[in-house]
């Protein structure tokens, strides 16, 4: 009996606190909503917003309802955190592997870089490209063409939209040509388990999904054309820019400090990662006649990839919670939209609140999921 | 043969490349030197896109001459080993030496020789460089919020007290080493919290303020006769029977006037704001949130299923949630869960909030120390026969605090740069006060300017914090 009472006291305990604090909270917030009229509910979701968005990825104006303001806002969230994901990544395995270069000048220069990003709060580094760099852009009359086709101007960034004719038919080929490299993949890794064989996988890959794209242009009636933004004046002063697609500065201001604040922390981990990797490996690995390519594809990329994933994919998360930063730039995401416009609006403080913070964290947890699972998938099987 | 051989560098005709290669070499550095600080374009005859390229083509062709093997020349060696291992590096080297030498001027000019420095007001700043003379007029709002310019002593006053109690430790002698822990956990925290409380807000209860000084000082002094056998129990019961004594019992009038100091005015936590609002959110939250994520750290660790199921909610709920969202929270949420009459200060629902969140990222770093500790550790513990406390507070958190010192110091590093954040909740912290000052209509278009200084004093706070970590780590590798 004393030796169960010692198991159950403390944790009885804690759970009466955490209870009674829960009570706490639920009591006061029933009593005060209560006195100021309002009830709890999420059934405002369906009504009317009434408020226009600057930046929307799905049809959106005011006659919609708040649930569509939400997925407004989340895709817009969704959009720049993908932006910045693939960017931060691209720039930071370069300045990584550039961190572990022989060559002084390039190690040097790769520091620098690390160090002066990582040590400036990131909304400093918003604002400073939103209000000081992107502002000293040119008019949308005085911006020069890059390539002819898409203009760089105080307003945003001005690129070709695509027009395809059959769109669905060329998707499919993508999705085809995916699905039979895959199957090439796992029929190779077979043949070479078996029969030692190797196939140039890798070219057949390149092959595939360059050509049925291909075919599809040429056999199944796709069709692509551009449309190219052309300057139009609005009034006598004032001009813009029509047709294609336009990002505005919030986005491109905010991609653009996400993806070269979070490069630094990717760099630090990749160049832990291959460093990771002990130089017997190498050796061995050089000793036994594999060219330097093959050293890095075959053994020292698998060993350093499984020390990089998991910080890295932390930092992934943090990229992509770092992007509430919008609301201080006003980039319509998921915080300014919800948990500001449509507050202020319904004034459903609990309810908005919460559903921010669950959409976040039901973000967060997805993509550590999704990373749980790779990172299981290249471990290291003991037997 | 020699002919053949004659465009392949190598020892024979060292220094026919050698000479022709470094000066080709610095013939290309010049070149873009010319360019780049006095604007004349040596190869301007030729065609434009042949006269951008040429100082890289020319260094590249000067530093493949000179990339001889084994030369027996120790600089030309060392050269070619650290920036010329092959043509790839080559070029990049180059590419790097261009842009930096490239980049120099214009720098050099905003920041300094065109920028304005002199004179208080928008019209001295003409020139096409920076207008320091904007962050002259404003520094005193960056620094300080809008604290009242007449109080501002009083924060200078604070920091320099805590800054010279917080360097203490450096001074101590081995006889007081021992002590150091408690003074900076508890005794340290606690004096801070005075201070800002009674001091840089002038509470109203301030002359008990120099009871508790006249205590300590006191107790401080008589304590240097006390035998070491009872210094614990002297400093645990003493400074405090001194406070009573001197508030209730000896009852001077000069103290209370002495006390009063007649000048301290309220200045309520609104106005408080620039980089010393930064130092006192990124204190109070360390000193909080250490706490907490150490009791969550624990918990993570226990052996009860529903302390442990209540850590880990507790821990991934505030991991998964962006401070933004957390500090909404705290501003539009939070109060709807105090009793109606309850206020909670601004300033000081952003603390909690700010601490919550970082006591999570702690508890990570701290799980993460526990369970590096060899297992040995927590069964010779065990067998000694001490509780689950004793074998804490003694033996596993000792240990486990000293590898974690410098995950800490991350985390400590995140929260510095994460204060700005509180501009949601209108606290204006220095970034909040930049955004502030740039929408004053006397003041229009030095927002470069603003953010530059603040990036430089942030840049120098986290690298110095980042430099000590990292020397925390190499201190601590060798100790094991």
């Amino acid at each position: 009996m004393n030796f169960k009472l010692k198991d159950i006291g403390p944790q009885l305990m804690t759970v009466i606190a955490v209870v009674l604090v829960f009570g706490f909270f639920t009591y006061n917030a029933q009593v005060n909503m209560e006195n100021r009229g309002i009830d709890f509910g999420f059934g405002f979701l369906s009504q009317e917003s009434s408020f226009d968005v600057q930046f929307s990825l799905i049809e959106y104006d005011g006659s919609h309802s708040y649930f569509r303001a939400y997925l407004v806002g989340l895709l817009n969230t969704i959009l720049v955190s993908v932006i910045g994901i693939i960017f931060a990544t691209i720039l930071g395995v370069i300045v990584g592997i550039a961190r572990l270069s022989p060559n002084y000048l390039i190690n040097k220069f790769a520091a620098f870089y690390v160090e002066f990003f990582r040590n400036i709060p990131l909304l400093l580094q918003i604002f400073f490209w939103y209000f000081a760099a992107l502002r000293a852009l040119p008019l949308p009359q005085d911006a020069e063409a890059m390539f002819g086709i898409s203009f760089l101007t105080i307003k945003g960034l001005y690129v070709p939209a695509f027009i395809w004719q059959n769109f669905d038919i060329f998707f499919y080929s993508l999705v085809a040509a995916i699905i039979s490299i895959i199957v090439i993949r796992i029929r190779a890794k077979k043949l070479q388990e078996t029969q030692g064989k190797q196939t140039p996988v890798l070219l057949i890959s390149i092959g595939l999904i360059f050509i049925l794209p291909l075919l599809s242009f040429l056999f199944g009636g796709v069709r692509l054309s551009f449309e190219v933004p052309v300057l139009k004046q609005l009034a006598t002063t004032s001009f813009i820019y029509e047709g294609g697609v336009s990002l505005p500065p919030e986005l491109i201001a905010l991609a653009l400090s996400l993806s070269l604040y979070t490069a630094t922390f990717i760099a630090e981990c990749v160049r832990a990662g291959i460093q990771g990797v002990g130089k017997g490996q190498k050796e061995a690995a050089a000793s036994i006649g594999l060219t330097p390519n093959q050293v890095l594809k075959l053994v020292v990329m698998p060993q350093a990839l499984r020390i990089i994933i998991p910080p890295t994919t932390n930092q992934y998360l943090n990229l992509t919670k770092n992007s509430s930063l919008a609301a201080a730039i006003a980039y319509p995401d998921l915080v300014l939209v919800f948990a500001g416009t449509a507050l202020m609006q319904t004034g459903k403080a609990i309810e908005i609140v919460s559903i921010t913070m669950f959409t976040y964290l039901s973000l967060s947890i997805s993509i550590s999921l999704f990373m749980n699972w790779y990172n299981n998938k290249i471990a290291i099987q003991e037997k | 043969m020699s002919k053949i051989n004659f465009l392949k560098p190598d020892k024979s005709n060292l220094y026919t490349f050698l000479y022709l290669g470094s000066f080709l070499f610095f013939v290309s550095v010049l070149d873009v030197l010319l360019n780049s600080f006095f604007s004349l374009n040596l190869t301007g005859f030729l065609p434009s896109f042949l006269s951008f390229l040429l100082p890289l083509i020319l260094g590249f062709i000067g530093l493949f001459f000179i990339r001889i093997e084994l030369s027996g020349n120790k600089h030309l060696d060392l050269l070619n080993k650290n920036i010329n291992t092959n043509n790839f590096n080559a070029v990049l080297s180059l590419l790097i030496i261009f842009i930096i030498i490239k980049s120099i001027p214009p720098i050099l000019s905003w920041f300094y020789v065109d920028a304005s420095f002199a004179g208080d007001s928008k019209d001295v700043c003409t020139g096409s460089g920076a207008c320091w003379t904007y962050i002259k007029v404003w520094i005193r709002r960056f620094m300080y919020g809008m604290y009242p310019n007449g109080e501002q002593w009083r924060i200078n006053l604070s920091f320099i007290a805590l800054a010279l109690l917080g360097s203490v430790g450096f001074f101590a002698t081995d006889r007081f080493k021992k002590y150091l822990t408690l003074y900076y956990v508890v005794i340290y925290p606690f004096i801070a919290f005075l201070f800002i409380f009674f001091f840089i807000s002038g509470g109203p209860v301030f002359f008990d303020f120099s009871y508790g000084i006249i205590a300590a000082i006191l107790s401080i002094i008589i304590g240097f006769f006390i035998p070491s056998k009872f210094k614990f129990y002297y400093f645990l019961i003493v400074p405090f029977a001194l406070y009573v004594l001197l508030k209730y019992f000896i009852f001077y009038e000069e103290l209370i006037e002495l006390g009063k100091l007649d000048g301290l005015n309220w200045v309520e936590t609104g106005a408080w704001g620039g980089l010393s609002l930064t130092f006192i959110i990124s204190f109070f939250c360390l000193i909080f949130c250490f706490p907490i994520g150490m009791a969550f750290a624990l918990g993570r660790r226990s052996e009860f299923p529903l302390i442990r199921y209540i850590s880990v909610g507790f821990i991934e709920f505030w991991r998964g949630v962006p401070l933004i969202t957390v500090l909404f929270m705290s501003a539009v949420m939070f109060p709807m869960f105090l009793p109606a009459d309850f206020f909670i200060d601004k300033l000081v629902r952003c603390i909690i909030a700010i601490s919550l969140f970082e006591a999570a990222y702690v508890a990570e770093v701290i799980r993460g120390g526990l369970q590096a500790l060899p297992r040995g550790q927590y069964e010779a513990a065990k067998s000694l026969g001490m509780g689950y406390w004793r074998m804490h507070i003694f033996v596993i958190l000792p240990q486990a605090l000293k590898l974690v010192i410098p995950g800490i110091a991350n985390t400590f590093l995140a929260l510095v740069k994460d204060t700005p954040l509180i501009f949601v909740v209108g606290l204006l912290e220095i970034v909040g006060m930049l955004n502030l000052a740039k929408t004053n209509p006397e003041w229009l278009g030095f927002a470069m300017e603003g953010y530059v200084f603040a990036a430089i004093i942030f840049w120098i706070i986290c690298y110095a914090m980042s430099k000590y970590s990292y020397n925390l780590e190499q201190k601590y590798k060798t100790d094991r």
